[in-house]
């Protein structure tokens, strides 16, 4: 039998405001799985994702990370798992004064003890780990680089070698590649799943473009108005279908080219 | 031609309202503390002040006395540095418990979110407690514990600035952008490592420069205290004063300046470094 990364049964969540993100969700995935979400904007992509890394609650229903209850468990048991769930967030969340090296250190404060982390402030315990990440994403020569010195791009990267030097076993990834141009899209995606392959960890990635989610990923949810309009393998997933998902955008499919003249 | 219609502003009326209000109740406070401007102006009450200031010159900048002046400087940079350090000690475990940014349980919420919830409101109430009460009230009362001398002032500077810190420095970082905090808790980081590594980076110019003007509001305090019998240059000038002796008088308010200009000073220098 294969481990299970994470399980939702009926989940629902509904927003402070009132506004319902995601409808009775049924979903489960398995360590060594690659799954790519898409949907048009405002479809759940985010919410979905956020439940998974245990920023959001269920407001209904019931979860599991790791055949564990995320929300029942203690404090310390919490940051634990919390230190295996791995989030590549849109827009790096990343202080702009702080070098990069330093922000690909921190991937792995949930693992180091702490007097390593204080080290760490004064004389990187690491170098040639955030360099191997960063050069598989082509970044290497910024290791020492302020954040603020960095495009967009360059930081959503940075942002990626956080999370791949984290080493986690469920790795996630909102709009992971919105900032960056086609070619180094599906270097990161390659990236991405290529360490998520090689470590057996879980890949569930949101995507806006649906190509590069068809071209990469062997299964595909498609999310509608916060419900699981699809989950397919990706050669199942039929061109018909996709304008059904995307009818709300007049049935226009966001691809790399449209997407990234932005 | 048609006369063109400008819309009137709609927030105008309200604007003028609030304006009024507040004029009105600033108008009675000023009554109740009996303020007027005017008396400032008498020709009596000039003449007073004039022969005051006259005493102030010129200043006393005899060897001995300077002597006297340059060793209770040290001593009130001492109580003040002293202070301040002792009431990091304080504001440091404290601020970090209340912002709000850095809790843990507050995601989900999780489990355990009631009692952090306990946990920074008692620390809320420890913190008003230890600066509601003015410094030279705890130096009173400690001076009765420890006896004449600079450590009642030390230890009175570290209780309310302790509690002043801890206010201002958790307020510093719920301005901040918290979501790199927020992403580090979320990997499993502590709340001090979210600390260091999401907000300090963001944080560190303001909150260094505010604990250097705490640190010159130190220097002043600690000469306040000095009256109490807190040493320093507080103690200086009160046996000035009570000898009626101008000179000395301003020749320690000059210090004085030159200490606050130093604050400045500093601070700059450690904005710059963390720039």
């Amino acid at each position: 039998m294969k481990n299970i990364a994470f399980s939702f049964k009926n989940v629902s969540f509904t927003h402070s405001n009132g506004q319902e993100a995601l409808k009775n969700i049924n979903i489960s995935a398995s360590a060594g799985e690659s799954i790519a979400i898409i949907g048009p904007s405002g479809s759940g992509k985010t919410s979905f994702l956020q439940l998974i890394a245990t920023s959001l609650r269920p407001s209904t229903g019931s979860m599991a990370v790791f055949n564990v209850d995320p929300w029942a468990i203690s404090k310390g048991q919490l940051q634990r798992l919390r230190s295996q769930i791995g989030l590549v967030h849109q827009a790096a969340p990343i202080p702009p004064r702080q070098r990069v090296i330093t922000a690909v250190l921190a991937g792995r404060l949930g693992q180091w003890p702490f007097w390593k982390s204080l080290v760490s402030l004064i004389y990187p315990v690491d170098i040639s780990g955030p360099q191997l990440c960063l050069q598989k994403l082509d970044l290497a020569d910024r290791l020492f680089d302020r954040c603020d010195r960095l495009s967009g791009g360059q930081l959503q990267r940075v942002g990626v070698a956080r999370v791949l030097y984290q080493k986690p076993d469920l790795l996630l990834a909102d709009e992971p590649v919105s900032a960056l141009d086609p070619v180094l899209s599906d270097l990161t995606i390659q990236c991405l799943l290529a360490d998520a392959q090689t470590r057996n960890a879980c890949f569930v990635a949101s995507l806006h473009a649906v190509d590069i989610a068809l071209r990469w990923f062997p299964r595909i949810i498609g999310l509608r108005d916060g419900e699981v309009f699809f989950d397919l393998p990706a050669s199942e997933v039929s061109e018909s279908l996709l304008q059904q998902l995307y009818a709300a955008e007049r049935g226009v499919l966001p691809k790399q080219d449209n997407v990234n003249t932005l | 031609m048609n006369k063109v219609h400008h819309p009137r502003d709609p927030a105008a009326l309200k604007r003028f309202l609030v304006t009024c209000v507040a004029v009105a109740i600033l108008w009675q406070m000023m009554q109740l503390a009996q303020f007027d401007v005017l008396v400032l102006f008498e020709e009596r009450n000039l003449k007073v002040f004039a022969n005051f200031l006259v005493q102030f010159f010129p200043p006393n900048l005899q060897a001995t006395f300077l002597m006297l002046v340059l060793k209770a400087t040290i001593e009130t940079l001492a109580m003040a540095t002293a202070g301040i350090a002792l009431a990091l000690l304080i504001a440091v475990p404290l601020g970090l418990i209340i912002t709000y940014s850095l809790s843990i349980s507050r995601i989900g919420p999780a489990s355990g979110h009631q009692f952090a919830k306990l946990g920074r409101y008692l620390a809320r109430m420890l913190m008003l407690f230890l600066r509601g009460i003015p410094e030279i009230i705890w130096a009173l009362l400690l001076v009765r514990v420890f006896g004449l001398g600079p450590v009642a002032g030390v230890l009175a500077i570290a209780i309310t600035y302790g509690g002043m810190l801890a206010k201002v420095y958790s307020e510093i970082l719920e301005t901040e952008n918290t979501l790199p905090a927020r992403a580090l808790l979320l990997q499993g980081s502590g709340r001090i490592n979210a600390f260091l590594y999401g907000l300090l980076p963001g944080a560190s110019q303001e909150l260094a420069s505010y604990t250097v003007y705490r640190w010159e509001c130190a220097v002043r305090a600690s000469v306040v205290m000095g009256f109490v019998g807190a040493g320093g240059l507080g103690q200086l000038m009160d046996q000035s004063m009570k000898m009626l002796n101008g000179g000395e008088v301003s020749t320690i308010l000059i210090m004085f300046l030159l200490l606050v200009l130093l604050a400045d000073y500093i601070s700059l220098i450690i904005r710059r470094l963390l720039a």
